[in-house]
């Protein structure tokens, strides 16, 4: 099954899961089975209107779906998808 | 790529010669390459967790003129981390205590001090005297800020950020290369993602990240190998794994692409959508202070602390308040009494500010804000209880 790779600061939405294993043909059921299965995480990803937030960027391997099909890219088996929110710190 | 720098090369001395003789001795940098780097203008902005990494390294190496932005004094909290500073630079200027540091390894440093906050207003004229900006900031107005001026005078931006365990990194706004913006368009909304004085950072992570910096700004300014441009290297410190994304520049970016909307610097703060540094909280309504707070408590006044924090906080201080972290509190709310008077706090004021706005939905009317938190406890009441 296809993983999707859990950045730290969403950990806590998923019990503390780095990667969680989803059924999925797209981007878009694979994020869908991901909130299925970890409903905290919905707010953190969507938007109120249901749009993934602009500042949560997904990767199929290491291609960011805005650049290949977005929510309809095919996800196989053995891939890997990543969420990459945006981090600030430095100091 | 071609080197970044276009200006003359230096001429090293004998001092200069036997310093960089590991440089010097190597093809790649070479004779030639260590006047380039001597010739280089970077700016760092921020001598912090990544500024003292990355300015260390960069001044160790010759970096001719090595220009830092910094407004804040030395904390004890910095030292963790920021290992530019020591023990006893606390209070003194982040900018006077790196300077000395910079100078007692490397002499030939010509060292600019900008004590300054980077803003709209004087970004573009500190840049535009610099080969290379290394963003070393620690939030999201100011990551934009550099972005844009970056673009905007074409300079490239070593970039990198942390939080926690994990690190980003990557070098943007190169001519041909995406930007900031390219990757992220628009900041999460306040509040999202928490900051380091919040979430915390492993002291380490910023000195793998800052050293990652200074090697791209090193292979900027040399022109050799290949440099993080449309790529976002990605650090796990936890699973000490490195991962790499591709990064494409977006053709309708508002900074880079062709029909760009962004011709000049705009205001961070509201783009970002918030009002200033995330520090101490301002006194709203229904706030309460710890002086009152604490004279109530003399009087006997039966009053019900809450404790928004998490547990891990609450085993460093805590005021012995009844702790519900601010995330589990909407479906915790059925634990509070609404006949009593409730008393939130967290550490600074920010996160029971939310506590209070959500149990006033929740219909709690008797709800008041401890301002500046439990810090201002310590500072304020009793210095025994230790401030983090």
């Amino acid at each position: 099954m296809p993983k999707i790779q859990i950045p730290t600061p969403l950990r806590q939405y998923t019990g503390k899961q780095g990667a969680v294993e989803v059924k999925a043909g797209t981007v878009a059921d694979a994020l869908s089975d991901l909130v299925a299965q970890h409903p905290d995480l919905r707010r953190h990803l969507y938007s109120d209107d249901g749009k993934l937030r602009a500042f949560v960027n997904v990767y199929v391997n290491d291609e960011d779906v805005r650049y290949l099909q977005k929510d309809a890219t095919v996800v196989g088996e053995d891939d890997s998808l990543s969420i990459v929110p945006s981090i600030a710190g430095g100091r | 790529m071609a080197a970044i720098t276009e200006a003359k090369p230096a001429t090293l001395n004998n001092d200069e010669i036997l310093r960089y003789s590991r440089h010097l001795i190597m093809p790649e940098v070479g004779m030639e390459g260590q006047q380039k780097i001597k010739a280089a203008k970077v700016l760092c902005i921020g001598a912090g967790g990544l500024g003292s990494p990355l300015a260390f390294y960069l001044g160790a190496a010759g970096v001719g003129t090595l220009g830092l932005v910094d407004f804040d004094v030395v904390d004890y909290t910095n030292l963790q981390r920021q290992i530019i500073h020591s023990t006893a630079d606390v209070g003194r200027k982040k900018l006077d205590s790196a300077a000395d540091k910079l100078t007692a390894i490397n002499p030939f440093l010509n060292i600019k001090k900008y004590d300054t906050r980077l803003s709209s207003e004087n970004a573009l004229e500190l840049f535009k005297d610099y080969d290379i900006i290394a963003d070393g900031t620690d939030n999201f107005p100011t990551r934009y800020l550099v972005n844009d001026a970056c673009v905007l005078t074409g300079k490239p931006n070593a970039y990198a950020s942390i939080f926690r365990f994990e690190g980003q990194a990557s070098v943007f706004a190169t001519e041909e290369g995406p930007c900031y913006r390219c990757l992220y368009p628009e900041p999460p909304p306040p509040g999202l993602v928490p900051s380091c004085a919040e979430g915390g950072v492993l002291g380490i992570l910023p000195g793998l990240l800052g050293v990652i910096q200074a090697t791209e700004v090193l292979k900027l300014i040399l022109g050799q190998g290949d440099p993080l441009i449309g790529r976002l290297l990605l650090v796990d410190a936890l699973g000490m794994k490195f991962r790499e994304l591709k990064l494409r520049k977006n053709p309708d970016c508002p900074a880079c692409g062709k029909n760009r909307t962004i011709t000049k610097l705009i205001d961070y703060n509201e783009f970002c959508g918030i009002r200033g540094e995330e520090k101490a909280v301002e006194t709203g309504a229904g706030d309460i202070q710890v002086e009152e707070l604490k004279r109530r408590l003399d009087a006997g006044e039966k009053l019900f602390i809450l404790d928004v924090r998490e547990p891990h906080e609450y085993q460093i201080a805590n005021l012995g308040g009844y702790l519900i972290p601010l995330g589990d509190l909407p479906k915790r709310t059925g634990e509070l009494d609404p006949n009593r008077e409730i008393i939130a706090h967290c550490k600074m004021g920010g996160r029971s500010a939310k506590a209070v706005d959500i149990l006033k939905q929740a219909g709690f009317k008797n709800v008041r804000n401890l301002t500046g938190g439990i810090t201002a406890w310590s500072e304020k009441i009793d210095p025994k209880v230790p401030k983090y």
